[in-house]
């Protein structure tokens, strides 16, 4: 069997987001980068796979040679192999064009994603590579049990959850409740180290069109003061909720 | 120009979603030229969007499309959307819109846009804004294809009556049995009786000041008389205290409710990029210096054993008195 892993690397959760050349590009200035969290659950999910099945693990990201380091984490953690498709993305469509370039002459069984990357929240590259592929795909995976080629798959639906019957070779979009919390993976030394030997290999991007172009960024707006209401005066609170507010 | 949106319904009656999209597309028609026209799967009251605009719904009359497959969803739309002259598609943030939409944009090589929360500043280019950063920022974004797709955010649009003569047709999209086959649904578990968090004008949630799961009764009691859904911070989901689907935050569910009440949550920057595109937020919290103040509107310092038993109490006589 081989799993696939589609890592995205995005800026630390506690990053503070700013904006260069006259707010139309991101700043990267002292911005630490790390494995979009729901891929980091699709990992662990990977690794847990791999440890039962012996299969086979790579991951392949889209992006530029300072994300290495990033990928580089992966691989210590226990995938064998690593591919990038050296480009500076600059849309979901474009980067899933890449993928599904890159996946023409694989046979992946198992493809794993994450529900969307915390940087842009697109969630719209595993759909889209299962369109350009035709591979099957099921999105918001919070849970999967393999049993050969057979696959039950448990989605997040509005008020609860969906159990999906499919066959591999299949593509999910991964997040949090894949694994528990307490599984996810880090990097140990002796895993750290082994990760130096292993093949990262570079590719080059294919012509795509950028579909949709970012202007333009500016931050929200600033919220004003919050009004404190004392505790021992709820009826206050009760008259703001209700005629200022208006939501009760 | 006609847009066409995805009608999502509870038991047959479209949904708040499908009546914000429509909702949308009335005023982006009225810029554009053109119809809006609905596209449902099952509808038993389709007429109900005429009142927000909709001129025309298309109702898919097939049992095979009874349960979502987001496949065949996602190739009924665009059949609808190629014998309807279609050039703007809309979703919703829901599961299922989120599930087939990005389909739909590969099968169309359509540029797809997330998390949209404005109408487009202008058609020619078409630019809109949408949210990005897990709500660190706003993005003004241009849609360069002939076909666009836009994902509104939930609750960004808001519902604009705006009635019109509308007219249903039944539609038959052409699906091969074998894309039904290749994913099937085998369960569907859903908490019943409860508003789902999606849905929800109000949630009250609640973090790890509750000190654990015994304490949540009050919770459940003050969401019960506010006609509200109940949410949680990650590490109350993670210990267990609550089920995962409550988990809101930049990890878990992304909200905007009209009204989200935050008791012993400090606000975190992972929870509040889940949270604070709601329109009004009240903490109550026993530190004054919790993070969560600054993003509030109102604030309460106070313990919550103390302050939300008396809340409910208000609330009630509030309730009776209204
Ligand atoms: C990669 C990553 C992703 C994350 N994603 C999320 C996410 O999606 N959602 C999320 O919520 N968190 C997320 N977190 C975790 C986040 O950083 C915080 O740890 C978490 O939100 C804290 O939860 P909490 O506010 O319930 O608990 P705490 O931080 O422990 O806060 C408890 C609060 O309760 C108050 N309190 C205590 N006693 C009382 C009382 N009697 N009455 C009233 N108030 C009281 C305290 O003053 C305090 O402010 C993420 C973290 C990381 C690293
Ligand atoms: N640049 C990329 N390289 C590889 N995989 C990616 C890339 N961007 C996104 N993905 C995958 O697609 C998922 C959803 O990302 P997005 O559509 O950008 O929100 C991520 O969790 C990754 O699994």
């Amino acid at each position: 069997m081989k799993i696939l892993l589609m890592l995205s690397v995005v800026p630390d959760t506690t990053s503070k987001i700013n904006f260069t050349d006259n707010d139309t590009r991101f700043d990267k200035t002292g911005i630490q980068f790390v494995i979009n969290p729901h891929d980091e659950f699709g990992l662990t999910k990977a690794m847990q796979i791999k440890e039962k099945t012996g299969a086979e693990l790579h991951v392949v990201h889209v992006g530029v040679q300072a994300n290495e380091s990033v990928i580089r984490k992966t691989l210590a953690i226990g995938a064998d192999k690593a591919f990038r498709i050296d480009t500076d993305p600059q849309d979901s469509f474009y980067t899933a064009v890449q993928l599904a370039e890159f996946l023409k002459d694989k046979d992946y069984d198992l493809i794993i994603a994450g529900r969307e990357s915390i940087d842009y929240n697109g969630g719209m590259v595993p759909g889209m590579v299962a369109a350009m592929t035709g591979m099957r795909f099921i999105n918001a995976v919070i849970g999967l049990e393999l049993n050969g080629t057979e696959a039950m798959v448990d989605r997040e639906i509005e008020g609860g959850k969906e159990t999906l019957q499919t066959t591999l070779p299949l593509i999910i979009g991964g997040q949090k409740g894949l694994v528990k919390e307490e599984e996810l993976r880090i990097p140990n030394m002796r895993g750290i180290m082994m990760a130096r030997k292993k093949p990262l290999e570079v590719l080059s991007p294919v012509d795509a069109p950028v579909v949709t172009e970012y202007l333009k960024f500016e931050k929200p707006p600033a919220k004003s003061a919050v009004k404190l209401v004392d505790k021992d005066n709820l009826d206050e609170l009760i008259d703001l909720l209700h005629n200022e507010a208006k939501v009760i | 120009m006609s847009i066409l949106i995805f009608a999502e319904h509870q038991n047959g009656k479209p949904n708040k979603t499908a009546k914000e999209l429509a909702s949308y597309a009335k005023a982006l028609a009225e810029k554009t030229g053109g119809e809006v026209i609905a596209l449902g799967f099952g509808l038993t009251s389709p007429e109900d969007l005429y009142a927000y605009g909709v001129n025309k719904v298309l109702n898919v009359d097939d049992q095979r499309f009874t349960t979502f497959n987001a496949k065949a969803y996602a190739e009924a739309f665009k059949q609808a959307a190629a014998q309807n002259g279609i050039k703007i598609i809309l979703t919703g943030q829901t599961a299922d819109g989120m599930y087939f939409t990005p389909l739909l944009a590969g099968m169309l090589k359509a540029a797809y846009v997330t998390q949209v929360i404005s109408l487009p500043e202008q058609n020619d280019p078409f630019i809109i804004k949408r949210k990005a950063f897990s709500n660190k920022a706003i993005a003004h974004v241009a849609l360069k294809t002939d076909i666009k797709i836009l994902n509104i955010a939930k609750n960004s649009f808001g519902l604009q009556e705006n009635p019109v003569e509308g007219v249903t047709e039944t539609f038959k999209p052409e699906v091969a049995d074998e894309v039904f086959e290749e994913i099937k649904s085998v369960k569907v578990e859903k908490a019943t009786g409860k508003v789902p968090l999606s849905d929800a004008e109000i949630i009250v949630s609640a973090g790890r000041g509750l000190k654990g799961p015994e304490n949540w009764g009050m919770i459940e009691e003050l969401a019960e008389v506010l006609g509200a859904a109940t949410a949680c911070s990650k590490p109350v989901a993670d210990m267990g205290w609550r089920p995962h689907s409550e988990h809101v935050g930049q990890t878990g569910k992304q909200v905007a409710p009209n009204l989200y009440i935050a008791i012993g949550i400090s606000g975190a920057i992972q929870h509040l990029a889940g949270v604070n595109s709601s329109k009004n937020i009240l903490v109550i919290n026993i530190d004054p210096e919790a993070p969560f103040f600054k993003a509030a509107d109102y604030g309460v310092v106070g313990d919550a054993f103390e302050v939300v038993p008396k809340l409910i109490e208000k609330l009630k006589e509030f309730k009776s008195a209204h």
